[in-house]
């Protein structure tokens, strides 16, 4: 019976062409629209997840966090060389830590100039920033104990200050001083956050005594790569029991720093990911809405004009429920065609985007399932008053209508 | 409700008694049939004849199990069918009832062929059954040639030979044609009573028409006035007018004419 229903109802929408094309256009955007959303989540999720990745392996980092009481504390929560000291020798969860300090500002060459971070960096950092050399050379002991004035720059820097040459050899300026470039930065890639390949690092004793002057050995972050991706909440914890026992807290008093590890990263970015997607799908939902009343509309005009159809059907033999049936069959039909036209949509704009916008987008193969089994709900749950009204026709009433 | 079926002969094939059809119509109530008492035998051509208003659609609605009596009953077959619920009452026009209306009401855009098949649909047989049952009814009605022709593209009479066969492919014992010819000029109406003598006589149906034309009422074995809700006179015709000679005068003076 289900069978000669969809056949009869196959024949009733292809009698309609326009009609049933311009319907299944309002479940189209709907169900398009769901599935570019959820295309647009996962590809951004993904992005992120492999930006955070990038950035290093199983980071945490420390913050200074100025406990919010007065200004003058601020001096005792700041981060410093002896806190980082500290770590390297009592958590054995931590496998390197590197601590640095950086300002914006503009920097000259021969040629031209451009505004980069500076960063002053330690010995650790290439390490567990996981940065390496594309030329020349890295820091010595020398060069940190003496605080020489040499920097190592990143490759997108290097392409605004000295174009395609290389910088190695050339000199950079950088407020007085000028400073002589001894190697360039393998490239990274962008990450979210910045362009890993724009800064300029030069050994953090450099740094203090010539770009930013701090004194007692401040520094504004201490990056810390735990042993594997199982020791990073130890290494967190233990991180945040050094840090409490230099500080002097007292147990139930709040940390005035923070230990951040990238799962934590990746977490509060997921977060705002979610929210954002939740808020789109919302829209989506209410056009897939949009779209079924529009079919609940349609199929009621459908009901009234066949009336007398639905008269001859009921004079021949046909039950209530084969009525019933028979108009549910067409409306599902229609949101299920809808709903395909819809993926296939998506799929032309998801790869639209990705070929002209550059997004990443990731066509989800469970949303598209689900959008296809949606659009088919939306039929039927609208199609189900049209439906019950043509199955509760008289027969009498239907064959004498014109 | 199951009364046994009655294999004497002589038996009614459908039979009404004191059957009344009230409508409650604005504040007053309208007495459509008033105590009828009707016997219809296997094998006859009955006609159903009277003024409009008269009850003899509210009459063919019972008959064709479409209305229920307000009080009365209706046994068809043998069996009691008056009182049934609506899906009660759509498998037993499915099973026992065939209908060809005035309008040929067939599906349109859809073939003959398919119109044919329709009540067969909603008895659940396969698609390869449907189509061999379907195809002998429109050779029995004689459009084996014209079987995938959508309404549109068939001539007035040849639409309702499509609708006689949709009414015979189930086999049911009782026809009911309500105004067959109403819509029809005089070759083809004297084609389709033809027909549907043809199906009393040579196949041994039972058909029950409604109409107010004499002529048409004039081909039955037995012709019913209705008047007022009321049957005022039920008279067996004992020289029923043969339709082939219908035909023939018709087709003669539409010569005569062109």
């Amino acid at each position: 019976m289900i069978f000669a229903s969809l056949r009869i109802a196959v024949r009733a929408l292809l009698g309609a062409r326009l009609r049933s094309l311009l319907t299944a256009l309002g479940i189209l955007i709907g169900t398009a629209a769901v599935v570019v959303v959820v295309a647009l989540g996962t590809g951004a999720r993904e992005r992120i997840g492999a930006e955070i990745s990038n950035i290093g392996n199983n980071l945490l980092f420390v913050f200074s966090r100025s406990g919010a009481k007065s200004g003058a504390r601020v001096a005792q929560t700041s981060l410093t060389q002896a806190d980082a000291e500290s770590i390297r020798r009592d958590a054995s969860a931590v496998a390197a830590v590197t601590v640095w300090s950086s300002i914006n500002t503009r920097v000259h060459s021969e040629f031209d100039d451009h505004r980069t971070g500076v960063m002053g960096i330690d010995e650790y950092y290439f390490q567990v920033r996981g940065f390496t050399l594309a030329e020349g050379r890295t820091f010595s002991g020398a060069d940190e104990r003496s605080k020489a004035k040499v920097v190592i720059i990143g490759k997108t820097t290097r392409i605004a200050l000295f174009g395609q040459e290389s910088p190695v050899g050339h000199y950079v300026r950088i407020g007085r001083h000028a400073y002589r470039v001894i190697g360039e930065l393998a490239e990274k890639g962008r990450s979210s956050f910045e362009d890993q390949d724009d800064r300029i690092l030069m050994p953090i004793s450099t740094f203090r005594a010539r770009v930013s002057p701090a004194r007692g050995g401040r520094v504004q972050l201490v990056v810390v790569s735990a042993r594997t991706s199982a020791h990073t909440e130890l290494a967190q914890r233990q991180i945040q029991a050094i840090l409490r026992d230099r500080r002097g807290l007292a147990e139930g008093e709040p940390n005035n720093f923070e230990v951040r590890t990238q799962d934590g990263f990746r977490k509060s970015q997921d977060e705002i990911l979610d929210m954002v997607t939740s808020l789109l799908m919302s829209v989506a939902a209410v056009a897939l809405f949009v779209g079924g009343v529009g079919v609940m509309n349609i199929m009621l005009v459908g009901v009234a004009e066949r009336t007398r159809e639905i008269g001859v059907r009921m004079a021949l033999g046909a039950r209530q429920g084969d009525v019933l049936l028979q108009f549910l069959c067409e409306s599902a039909l229609l949101t299920l065609f809808g709903g395909l036209l819809g993926v296939l949509t998506a799929a032309g704009v998801v790869w639209l985007m990705q070929s002209t916008l550059g997004w990443s987008m990731k066509l989800d193969l469970t949303a598209v399932g689900i959008a296809i089994f949606t659009s088919l709900v939306v039929g039927v749950v609208f199609g189900l008053v049209p439906a019950r009204r043509a199955a509760g026709l008289d027969p009498i009433e239907a064959l004498r209508h014109e | 409700m199951n009364a046994p079926v009655d294999t004497n002969s002589s038996a009614p094939l459908a039979q009404l008694r004191g059957v009344t059809r009230r409508y409650q119509v604005g504040g007053g109530i309208v007495h459509a049939l008033r105590q009828v008492d009707l016997d219809i035998y296997a094998g006859e051509l009955l006609a159903i004849v009277g003024p409009s208003g008269s009850g003899k659609s509210t009459l063919m609605n019972i008959l064709g199990c479409l209305d229920r009596p307000s009080s009365g009953t209706y046994h068809l077959s043998g069996v009691e069918v008056g009182a049934r619920d609506a899906d009660e009452r759509a498998l037993i026009r499915n099973r026992l009832l065939g209908f060809i209306f005035q309008g040929f009401n067939l599906l349109p855009r859809t073939t003959a062929l398919q119109n044919t098949e329709l009540p067969l649909v909603y008895r659940g047989l396969s698609a390869k059954e449907r189509r061999r049952r379907s195809l002998e009814a429109l050779v029995k009605v004689g459009l084996g040639d014209r079987v995938h022709h959508t309404p549109s593209e068939l001539s007035g009479g040849q639409q309702q030979r499509v609708a006689i066969a949709r009414a015979l492919v189930t086999n049911p014992p009782l026809l009911l044609a309500d105004e067959p010819t109403g819509n029809l000029d005089s070759v083809t109406t004297a084609e389709v009573l033809a027909l549907l003598q043809e199906l009393v006589r040579v196949h041994q149906r039972t058909v029950l028409l409604v109409t107010h034309e004499p002529d048409v009422a004039s081909c039955a074995d037995r012709v019913v006035t209705v008047r007022d809700g009321r049957i005022v006179s039920d008279e067996r015709n004992p020289n029923p007018k043969d339709a082939r000679v219908l035909l023939a005068e018709a087709i003669r003076s539409r010569a005569e004419v062109s």
